[in-house]
């Protein structure tokens, strides 16, 4: 087949410029981040280094909110800061350094405090799409994250003081297609082979030069003759298949050994993950409305298709490893499984379009080929369901499940309760912890810290070792752990942009001291 | 340590009078007050402001993805005087994370640049460039530094520099390790989401050379596959560039990933032939890929390494927490995570075992040389590229086999094809190995196991 000469695509210079994280996220991940928002509040020399990893690869605004001038302390930690800057608004200098960085991003600033924004302009969050805060006051945290929690607006709230550094993410739901898993299982269905595949597999005639998955269907087929129609499901049992194939061997044919390798991974693929299970159960899924988001639509249309079309088995992916073997007996068993990919995400979308027009919704609310992807994608499907900051007071909070417990000495648990009675304690003496005086704020710290745990109601106890650093600390922000949160932050605010990998959820904590990172949820 | 750093003078190229500035708060409470968390040696004081300022000098090895961040946040963290070396120009690709240059620095020195910015920017650091390569420096500009980290992306680099670190230690009557003579290593490395950091202290941890395999494996196509059974858009392209581009040599030039107009033929033809044996999946991108083995790279992950690092470097220099212990692994596709292990040194390291190691020869009579260089080149223990020999015969030096020079390698190559019984190499002879990834030669030992299966 013979075809004219291909001209090659021009590239465009943003293709060219982001093209080594177009090659993870895709054109269509870059094109949400560059229609996405950001706002930070106070730009400390951590909110700085989130927004620097987050300008670079083409956001399409931020906007800095800080009240402060320049001192000559913040040039000391604030990378985005020179001495020109000095006593001028901080928002603007740190805007000015942040955007110079990349002329495609426009930059914004309010040279307001973070109080004075909540309780004058509170509806000024409700444009963004992620709010990013650190160096907050308790009383000013709750105030934002209730505000927040009512606008439906991303909020993540990180703390850099001294060797430690925390990331908490409040968002209300979060649902996420492509989530990228680290080791993708192939989907192959030889277990429960779609009619194309089986009369494929009933008229191929196995040769050296056949892909290994024709290789495995004929002795997986022999194997369960002897064994009643079952399927090989523990090691002996795997193991008596590889033997089989192996015995069937003459000389040292590849695809055999390739099926011999893929006995252990290439069965049990379709079935429905218990996470996709809890998804197909959410009320989101089970009771739509006009509201719903394109993601329940098709989520319903997915489980209807499972559960009634499709015998309990997920839409084929339709994606084949490469297996050693001749061109055309590969590319053609490539194309049974495309064609019957496109059959199961055709199904879908025939019913996402029936769901439309019940909800009164406009029938291009999803497009085919979002369902193709949804399709391909479903056994990662993700939700992420979070809590409000303001409720780790309450008495249902997670954070008691943390706690209570005697043992939190040494863990990163403690680090936290230690974090989150700093900031009470600015909230209750208007200073910062060890500011001046180490020794008496220890004292000062250790009550706070004593109250919040018995307001809790938690036997829990803080070491002494930590108060004392944290009280050391004197409020120190240093410049390479805030650098490391900033890169995290970064990355977590593009995953809820383009909604691709999963975010943490929902508390993520660091030890520099010790190089060591735990994530909980609260 | 420090106290061997502290005796160590160099020219401060700041004024000791910054020192008073209130940008040191924040470092201050962390230098001048002792902690619980402390390092046992570590004394609270100004001294060790005025060590990172005028005393200590760190060395970056490059000024990419990873030693742009390094170098702002070594700046940052109160070190005086860096100095950086990197080969490479400034390309369009670099400014989603190079954050140091701007579209105006294109082909551009990325050392010089990176330098020039940072020396504006923090007038209390000054930086150094050198725009070369590692390989062009010897022991004497090494060691000059107290903490070397490095942020590359090149195995070859890294090797290169671990053993250079190595080869600059000295021995005690016992074997241990003289202190006085080692130079931690600081390596970062990122791919995409994922990345790690960790400290290497040369002759007392495991070093690069131990751990060759935690490197994850090129990925190659077999040349039949290629040639005769394409399945992938991949193994369309590797044809036009491996076979296809030889034979058509169509601009008379090398193949060349930064040229639009070679990428262009390559991605036609890639097509045509992806068109004839039915294959999709041939893009731009993917051909671009290909052709230059383009590993993807996010601004985060290098800011995230770089901080490890830096942190690290910062531990070091100022004695003010231990290290971390001492390999951190980093990935944040599905949330956050990262595992911090100590890998251990090995006894049989090429490397730092300070001794010479035992290469197992089957049968002397059926080995050739070319063998020989065969498991040098492709056991998972050695992966080195094109190996000189030598050794010794009665006293004399032999030059076995050596590429590298092509009027020895003339003289050798009819070597290739003797058995080493008849290169009069016997059980226990010593071989010299030498190899792009390594400064200096390696000593091994043949041992030959007839009729048994190799060992380790």
């Amino acid at each position: 087949m013979s075809s004219p000469a291909p001209k090659s695509p021009e590239q465009s210079d943003k293709s060219r410029k982001y093209d080594r994280q177009i090659r993870l996220w895709g054109e269509h991940g870059q094109s949400l981040l560059e229609s996405s928002t950001i706002c930070l509040l106070n730009a400390t020399a951590l909110g700085c280094e989130v927004l620097k990893s987050l300008v670079l690869p083409g956001i399409g605004g931020f906007t800095i909110v800080d009240g402060n001038v320049v001192t000559e302390d913040d040039l000391g930690i604030n990378f985005f800061l020179d001495a020109s800057f000095l006593g001028q608004s901080k928002a603007r200098a740190c805007m000015q350094l942040l955007q110079e960085l990349n002329t495609d991003v426009n930059g914004d600033f309010v040279d307001e405090s973070v109080d004075w924004i909540l309780s004058n302009r509170p509806a000024f969050f409700d444009t963004f799409d992620v709010v990013i805060a650190s160096n907050l006051n308790e009383k000013a945290l709750w105030g934002l994250s209730d505000r927040l929690w009512e606008a439906n607006i991303p909020f993540i709230y990180c703390r850099s003081l001294g060797f430690f550094g925390s990331i908490r993410l409040q968002i209300k739901e979060h649902c996420v297609i492509e989530s990228h898993p680290d080791n993708r299982q192939y989907d192959l269905r030889l277990e429960q082979p779609f009619p194309a595949l089986q009369k494929h597999f009933e008229s191929t005639e196995i040769t050296s030069k056949v892909p290994w998955l024709l290789v495995l269907n004929k002795f997986l087929q022999v194997w369960r003759q002897k064994y009643g129609g079952h399927f090989p499901a523990n090691y002996k049992q795997k193991s008596e298949l590889k033997e089989m194939i192996r015995a069937a061997m003459t000389a040292d044919e590849e695809n055999y050994e390739e099926a011999i390798k893929a006995v252990n991974t290439a069965l049990g693929g379709g079935n429905v993950p218990s996470s996709i299970k809890s998804i197909f159960q959410d009320n989101a899924c089970t009771n739509l409305n006009k509201q719903s988001s394109p993601f329940w639509i098709i989520t319903k249309a997915l489980k209807e298709f499972v559960e009634n079309d499709n015998n309990g088995l997920l839409p084929l992916p339709g994606v084949l490893p490469d297996m050693t073997a001749d061109t055309e007996p590969y590319i053609t068993l490539q194309n049974i499984y495309r064609q019957q990919a496109l059959h199961d995400a055709d199904n879908v979308y025939r019913k996402c379009q029936k769901y439309l027009k019940e909800l009164g919704l406009p029938e291009d609310t999803i497009s085919e080929k979002t369902v193709r992807l949804f399709c391909k994608e479903a056994a990662g499907l993700a939700v992420l369901r979070g809590t409000k900051i303001s409720d780790e007071n309450a008495k249902s909070s997670n954070i008691l499940s943390f706690v209570d417990d005697l043992e939190i000495q040494g863990t990163l648990a403690e680090h936290y309760v230690a974090l989150r009675a700093y900031e009470r304690f600015v909230s209750e003496c208007g200073n910062v912890p060890g500011e001046c005086y180490v020794e008496n704020d220890v004292k000062e710290l250790k009550t706070v810290a004593s109250k919040m745990l018995s307001d809790w109601g938690v036997h829990a106890s803080i070491s002494d070792d930590l108060i004392h650093e944290i009280c050391r600390y004197g409020g120190s922000e240093i410049h390479s752990i805030s650098a490391f949160i900033g890169g995290c932050v970064a990355q977590e605010v593009i995953k809820i942009v383009t909604k691709q990998y999963k975010p943490i959820d929902n508390t993520f904590l660091y030890n520099a001291i010790t190089s060591e990172t735990t994530t909980f949820k609260l | 340590m420090a106290a061997d750093i502290l005796s160590v003078l160099s020219g401060s190229p700041n004024p000791l009078t910054s020192l008073n500035s209130k940008r040191w708060n924040s470092l201050r409470h962390i230098l001048e007050r002792p902690g619980p968390f402390c390092k046992s040696d570590f004394t609270a004081s100004a001294e060790n402001l005025e060590a990172l300022q005028t005393v200590l000098k760190i060395l970056v090895i490059g000024a990419g993805g990873l030693g742009c961040e390094l170098l702002k946040d070594l700046a940052m963290m109160g070190f005086g005087n860096l100095h950086v070396i990197d080969m490479d120009t400034i390309e369009l690709s670099n400014l989603n994370r190079q954050f140091l240059f701007r579209r105006k620095d294109l082909g551009l020195s990325k050392a010089e640049c990176a330098a020039r910015f940072i020396n504006e920017r923090v007038p209390t650091c000054h930086v150094t460039s050198h725009f070369a390569k590692i390989q062009d420096f010897d022991e004497s500009f090494y060691s000059q530094f107290h903490i070397i980290v490095c942020g590359l992306d090149s195995i070859v680099a890294r090797r290169w520099i671990n053993g250079m670190l190595i080869s600059m230690l000295d021995y005690n009557e016992d074997g241990s390790v003289d202190p006085s003579t080692i130079i931690p290593l600081i390596d970062g490395g990122t791919e995409g989401f994922k990345g790690n950091a960790r400290v290497i202290l040369p002759g007392l941890t495991s070093c690069i050379e131990c751990t060759l395999d935690l490197f994850p494996p090129q990925v190659t196509y077999p040349l039949c596959t290629i040639a005769n059974t394409p399945r992938l858009p991949e193994h369309c392209i590797e044809y036009v560039k491996i076979i296809q581009w030889e034979k058509e040599n169509p601009f008379s030039a090398p193949l060349d990933g930064d040229d639009p107009q070679h990428v262009a033929w390559v991605y036609e033809r890639s097509l045509e032939r992806a068109n004839q044996y039915n294959i999709s999946g041939i893009t731009y991108r993917l051909v671009q890929g290909v052709i230059k083995n383009i590993i993807p790279a996010v601004a985060s992950t290098n800011a995230v390494i770089a901080a490890a690092c830096a942190t690290e470097v910062f531990k070091l220099g100022t004695s003010c927490y231990d290290n971390m212990n001492n390999y951190m692994n980093f990935n944040d596709i599905e949330g956050i995570y990262t595992y911090t292990y100590p890998p251990e040194k090995s006894d049989t390291c090429l490397a730092c075992s300070n001794t010479p190691q035992d290469l197992n020869v089957d049968d002397p009579n059926t080995t050739t040389l070319d063998d020989l260089i065969k498991i040098l080149c492709e056991s998972q223990r050695f992966q080195l590229k094109s190996p000189g020999l030598t050794t010794i015969i009665d006293g004399k030096n032999k030059t076995l086999y050596m590429s590298a020079v092509k009027s020895i390698e003339q003289q050798t190559r009819a070597n290739l094809t003797m058995s080493l019984a008849e290169l009069g190499l016997y059980d226990g002879a010593s071989i010299m190995v030498s190899d792009v990834n390594m400064p200096t030669t390696i000593q091994l030992i043949l041992k030959y196991h007839p009729n048994e299966v190799e060992m380790k």
